[in-house]
């Protein structure tokens, strides 16, 4: 799904210029649940930003499923963002004006789908993450784990080939980032090839595997067996 | 750009930003009214400048008689030269090409009655085509006409003030009032809005006072009106060519400039209309001035409306909108938003000027006015600007990565 050679990254920081990340070599199978861990400054943000096409890469190549992505202007780096990738984020990025169900909605609005049947996809995807009685709360109105999953079910609204997610659990509890963790293991079991960032160990080992950054290099690549996320009720 | 969904999409976003929408929304409004309501005031202003020293006629000589300053002719110098009745006659024939008409004025001052009411009153006596020069308004009646002048009638038409201290509430016209030691008969009553002196006339036949003045053919001083279509330089040649008509038949020197006096009203006029010209200036000056107030104001906000919306447009970008959609959306909201508002304002404004009338007229504002394409123009100027001024912006956020839109909290 996801193939990487020689990933080269550097930000101009004045006149010094910050090598981040520095030959990064990664191939990501369809299915998987990949952590990718690392201290901070270890370029683990850096990695999944050029995954995500938000930010471009110096020098390297990235394939994702088989479509080189390289010199991307800004349009076809959105409509490349659209078709393929979900995005989670640390701060959940909800758009503070609309409700959780237009917030679902709106990645298919860019997709260009009908307003009835992104109503209707929006709501499917707020049951599957438990959230259909808020459809019409604002994001202040939810809490910290709930705006969580409405970010989730809007990053797998557009039916993206992956899913990243930064920090997903940062700004959470350890009750809710259970919650949130068991959401995703959810979803990769139904397939979906998801990516991680985190710098927890209890959250990277719920994973399937874990790659972990050190100085923009990758130190250590390992399967390791998945714990299951405890919900608690 | 007609989109359904994309409209949707923005008054969705305008109904859920109501302090954003009402912010822009009324600066453009109140930019857009000020400039009406201040523009409508300098036309206002044009109005009454306009009622003060432009409601006479333009194409008039007023030509006096003076004294001598030299002899000529075997005539001795300081002679005072008067005008009779066979000058009018001789100025119409020679002059057919510029003349359009011709009135003697004879200017006394008597003491008038009707009733137990009387008052001093200056009185002229003219031939109808002075209604042309003078431009009083028939109110009731009519004004002196060629039978009064031929038949030497005592008919009197006279201002709106004398009407009101004499007849009070009493219609005059028909009635018997006592100039001098004659009775007139009131055939009209006139205004005038070069204001209260020229109400307090009494117009008479010239030829009336004549005939009560010993059947002289004397006259004050003569009044020319030329044909308003020969145009300011041909006035100037046929004033130059008439004083030196009336100087060799009067037998004065050609150099002599006190015997002939001609007053040019084309002259002072065009002095007049300088002036407001400059008025005209000074008023597109301060709509201009509010109008960039105006498009200053809406490029704040909008600035301000695009960084605010930074991060928004960030997560947008990162759900998978092009920076063309951005943009656009940013624009189109902006555009509806100053049109709708700039509409209101307008209509504001002009609903309030046009209400305005007389109601200013102590400040010399009479009947404020914008017209339609002034309006127009200018809100579609201030919609245009607004638009750039988001542009400006919303391109730069379309521009930012997505990433450090995200980053900007």
């Amino acid at each position: 799904m996801i193939h990487i050679s020689n990933l080269h990254k550097s930000y101009k920081m004045g006149d010094t210029s910050l090598h981040v990340l520095k030959g990064i070599d990664l191939q990501v199978q369809e299915g998987e649940l990949v952590a990718i861990m690392g201290s901070s400054g270890s370029g683990k943000s850096t990695l999944l930003n050029i995954l995500g096409m938000l930010d471009l890469a110096d020098e390297g190549e990235y394939r994702l499923d088989d479509v080189l992505i390289k010199d991307l202007t800004e349009t076809t780096a959105a409509n490349y963002r659209n078709q393929f990738l979900g995005f989670v984020f640390q701060s959940f990025n909800l758009i503070n004006y609309k409700n959780a169900l237009e917030n679902v909605a709106l990645p298919l609005y860019y997709q260009g789908l009908g307003r009835k049947i992104r109503q209707q996809k929006a709501i499917e995807y707020l049951d599957k993450v438990g959230l259909k009685e808020w459809a019409t709360h604002l994001p202040s109105e939810l809490s910290g784990g709930q705006k969580q999953r409405v970010a989730i079910a809007r990053a797998l609204a557009s039916e993206p080939k992956v899913l990243l997610a930064d920090e997903p659990t940062g700004a959470l509890d350890s009750k809710t980032s259970n919650e949130v963790m068991g959401l995703i293991q959810q979803i990769n079991n139904e397939g979906k090839t998801i990516l991680v960032v985190t710098h927890e160990l209890d959250i990277a080992h719920m994973c399937k595997r874990i790659i972990t950054l050190k100085d923009g290099v990758i130190v250590e690549d390992q399967k390791v067996e998945q714990v299951i996320a405890e919900v608690h009720v | 750009m007609f989109s359904r969904d994309r409209w949707q999409e923005i008054f969705e976003t305008i109904r859920k930003n109501k302090l954003r929408t009402v912010l822009s929304g009324f600066t453009v409004a109140l930019g857009i009214f000020i400039f009406i309501v201040l523009f409508g005031f300098g036309n206002g202003l044009k109005n009454s400048f306009k009622q003060f020293f432009l409601d006479d006629a333009t194409n008039t000589l007023f030509v006096y008689p003076g004294r001598t300053s030299k002899p000529y002719r075997g005539f001795k110098a300081n002679r005072r030269i008067e005008f009779e009745n066979s000058d009018l006659k001789d100025i119409k024939e020679n002059f057919k090409f510029f003349v359009e008409d011709i009135t003697p004025r004879i200017n006394r001052s008597a003491r008038v009655r009707y009733k137990g009411e009387s008052d001093n009153y200056s009185s002229r006596a003219v031939a109808p085509a002075h209604q042309i020069s003078e431009k009083p308004i028939i109110m009731k009646g009519r004004f002196i006409n060629e039978d009064d002048v031929a038949n030497k009638t005592k008919n009197v038409v006279i201002g709106r003030l004398v009407a009101n201290d004499l007849f009070k509430n009493e219609d005059p016209i028909g009635k018997y009032l006592e100039m001098g030691t004659s009775a007139f008969k009131v055939v009209g009553v006139f205004q005038d809005q070069s204001g209260d002196r020229e109400e307090r006339l009494i117009y008479l036949p010239y030829t009336t006072r004549q005939l009560l003045e010993k059947n002289n053919d004397k006259v004050n001083s003569i009044i020319v009106s030329f044909r308003p279509e020969l145009g300011y330089a041909t006035a100037l040649v046929f004033e130059k060519q008439l004083r030196l008509f009336l100087k060799n038949k009067k037998d004065i020197d050609p150099r002599d400039n006190n015997g002939i006096r001609i007053r040019n009203v084309a002259d002072q006029i065009r002095q007049n209309q300088q002036f407001a010209s400059v008025l005209q200036i000074i008023v597109a000056f301060v709509g201009i001035g509010t109008l960039i107030a105006g498009i200053i104001g809406i490029s704040n906000i909008m600035v301000f409306v695009v960084k605010e919306r930074t991060k928004e447009l960030g997560i947008r970008k990162a759900l998978g909108a092009t920076p063309k959609s951005v943009i656009a959306m940013v624009l189109q909201e902006s555009i509806f938003i100053t049109a709708v508002s700039g509409i209101i304002g307008m209509m504001a404004g002009i609903a309030l000027l046009s209400n305005m009338g007389d109601r200013l007229e102590q400040f010399f504002i009479i009947d404020p006015y914008v017209d339609n394409l002034t309006a127009f123009i200018a809100t579609i100027l201030l919609i245009i600007f607004g638009a750039i001024a988001g542009y400006i912006p919303a391109k730069r956020a379309a521009g930012i990565k997505p990433i450090v839109a995200l980053r900007d909290e």
